[in-house]
């Protein structure tokens, strides 16, 4: 290892025939300073300013709608009869570029079916403190299950507090949806859910007789 | 009577009384300067500006003194203790003694007592207010220097260097002043500009380069320098902290309004009112003089404050020679304009001779300002046929130095 990087052909200028002076000169259009009252428009413009209505949001007071696809906190989806989306397949964790997500698959049995299918996503979280937004995990699930919302307002005051489970994440219980585990709906299969067949719960799936 | 002989009347408790409130209309104004400069800047920028505390968020540089206070307070282990803790309160005495000469008010009633709210009246004192801010330098410059760190330091210099500069012009437009006034006592000063009309009209280019002077002076942007946040962190007061953090704030902000008060006693007519206004003066047994008085500080205020967001810091180098080979040549020049006219009018030279030689001026002043033009036109002109200029090329590693001439 060498310092300093050896130049690996001497560059002669005489015999290159690349003079300096057979570049032509060329006259460049230098405008010098502008006139002084040029110059004092810029007063104007600061003055004027002072009565035009400012742009502040009153930010705690009033909030401001984000764009329609801001790029705000995950959600984990649902089925309509509230089976969950996600299938802990980590393709998420391994889309994400920093490293934010942490997914533990585990398997769905008779008495434990979260989602449909064979497998269900069993740990989720999601460090806020290393989410970068990109959205590449949303892009990266096969089963829409990760989406993201326009809530923003993600700051805390414990590391601790910014590491969201699957609670925090899982979308809420709509109209007809059965908190899970409950069976998958009569005589649909996975496939069926995925194509949207399902379109609410069934009497049969409430184990806790309710609802 | 005169305000000297007015004042010289006044009993002891009377002049403790004037510098409390002195030194209470400094510190109110300091805070009540901040909050508007924030709103008023932030206005020019489309923003808000603090809002939050109290009405209209008038409470907020109260509550960011309180913050202040009650910050650690840290003494870098390379400073000099000693200096480093003297230095702030340099600074900030020497401003708040600059506000002693002002006069704010006309004759009023103060406790029963008939004065003008002005707590002395040196034969001096424009040059008292001089010495004095000059003294306000030592401040900053210790203070850069006791803190042991570069930074600082660097800050502290420049601060020096820029302060002395334009005090020289500063100086140097108030010369007109006095030659004018025939006087350096600041209420003799107002009371001579009652009588004719204000000096802003007579003397405006003193005005213009005092304006230009006191923003330096005060180093307030486009010539904050000394503090210029990309370049030197925070300037001087990069190491302090807490109450003494404070002084600086306070003393800067009372540095402004002392310039601005001394902008308004010598080319604005002092407290009096508006041309025209005159009855007004007599309002609230002649307090109202000193609202006129504040009036005049918040537009010179309003001045630092446009000047602040239009303009972007001048480079260093610009900077001195703007002070050194514009300003002060310019004072000069201006000064033996004033000179001549004045010892011609004590004469008693008839109107011919004075207007000959105002146009003589004129005349030479157009004269040399076409040469200029014409000069700056041939350094522009195109660059004949292979006359390129001689650049030295600084040689590389392994190449022969090249020498550039003509192109042909």
């Amino acid at each position: 290892m060498t310092d300093f990087i050896e130049p690996q052909k001497k560059f002669n200028v005489e015999s290159s025939g690349l003079d300096i002076n057979a570049v032509p000169f060329k006259e460049v259009n230098q405008p010098g300073p502008a006139s002084l009252l040029e110059q004092a428009k810029g007063f104007w413009v600061t003055f004027s300013t002072m009565f035009k209505k400012n742009q502040t949001v009153q930010y705690p007071d009033v909030k401001a709608p984000t764009a329609p696809r801001f790029h705000g906190r995950h959600q984990l989806n649902r089925h309509p009869d509230g089976l969950e989306k996600c299938i802990g397949c980590e393709l998420c964790a391994w889309a994400c570029p920093a490293d934010a997500i942490y997914v533990e698959g585990g398997n769905n049995t008779p008495e434990n079916q979260v989602s449909p299918g064979e497998r269900h996503g069993a740990v989720y979280q999601i460090n806020y403190l290393r989410c970068i937004f990109c959205g590449l995990c949303v892009e990266a699930c096969p089963t829409r299950a990760l989406t993201m919302t326009n809530e923003y307002e993600l700051a805390d005051d414990k590391r601790e507090k910014l590491i969201f489970e699957k609670e925090d994440l899982l979308a809420p219980l709509r109209q007809g949806m059965l908190a899970p585990p409950h069976p998958m709906y009569p005589g649909m299969t996975d496939t069926n859910y995925y194509n949207g067949d399902v379109k609410e719960s069934h009497p049969s799936q409430n184990l806790n007789g309710q609802g | 009577m005169t305000t000297a002989e007015l004042l010289a009347k006044d009993p002891g408790w009377i002049i403790v009384v004037k510098a409390l409130i002195v030194f209470v209309i400094c510190v109110v104004s300091t805070l009540m300067a901040v909050w508007t400069e924030r709103r008023v800047l932030a206005k020019m920028q489309l923003r808000t500006g603090p809002n939050r505390v109290g009405k209209f968020g008038l409470l907020q540089s109260l509550s960011d003194g309180v913050k202040l206070a009650l910050k650690e307070d840290i003494i870098p282990a390379a400073a000099d203790k000693i200096v480093f803790i003297i230095a702030p309160i340099i600074a900030t005495a020497m401003c708040f003694m600059s506000f002693a000469v002002i006069p704010m008010t006309g004759v009023v009633n103060l406790f029963g007592h008939k004065t003008a709210l002005q707590l002395t009246d040196l034969p001096v004192g424009v040059l008292y207010v001089l010495a004095v801010t000059s003294i306000g330098v030592y401040g900053v410059v210790l203070a850069g220097w006791s803190s042991g760190s570069t930074y600082p330091l660097l800050g502290g210099l420049r601060s020096s260097a820029q302060v002395i500069s334009y005090e020289v012009a500063m100086g140097l437009s108030l010369v007109a002043v006095f030659i004018y006034a025939g006087s350096m006592s600041t209420s003799v000063i107002v009371s001579s500009q009652h009588q004719h009309i204000w000096n802003v009209v007579v003397l405006f280019p003193s005005f213009i380069i005092y304006v230009i002077s006191m923003v330096g002076e005060t180093n307030r942007a486009p010539f904050d320098l000394a503090e210029a946040e990309g370049e030197l962190v925070g300037g001087f007061h990069t190491e302090y902290s807490s109450l003494k953090f404070a002084l600086f704030f306070l003393a800067e902000y009372v540095n402004i309004i002392a310039v601005s008060a001394l902008a308004t006693t010598l080319f604005l007519g002092g407290y009096h009112a508006l041309p025209g206004l005159g009855f007004t003066e007599q309002w609230l047994g002649g307090w109202f003089t000193f609202i006129w008085f504040l009036l005049k500080v918040n537009f010179f205020f309003f001045i630092f404050m446009w000047l602040r967001g239009t303009l972007p810091r001048l480079r260093y180098d610009q900077f001195m020679k703007f002070g050194w080979k514009v300003l002060i040549p310019v004072s000069l020049v201006w000064i033996l304009i004033v000179a001549t006219l004045r010892v011609l009018q004590q004469e008693g030279a008839s109107r011919p001779v004075v207007i000959a030689f105002a146009g003589g001026v004129v005349l030479i002043v157009m004269a040399i300002s076409s040469l200029s033009d014409r000069s700056k036109q041939k350094s522009r002109a195109p660059l004949p046929e292979g006359e390129a200029p001689d650049f030295p090329i600084p040689s590389l590693p392994h190449v022969k130095s090249v020498k550039v001439s003509g192109g042909e």
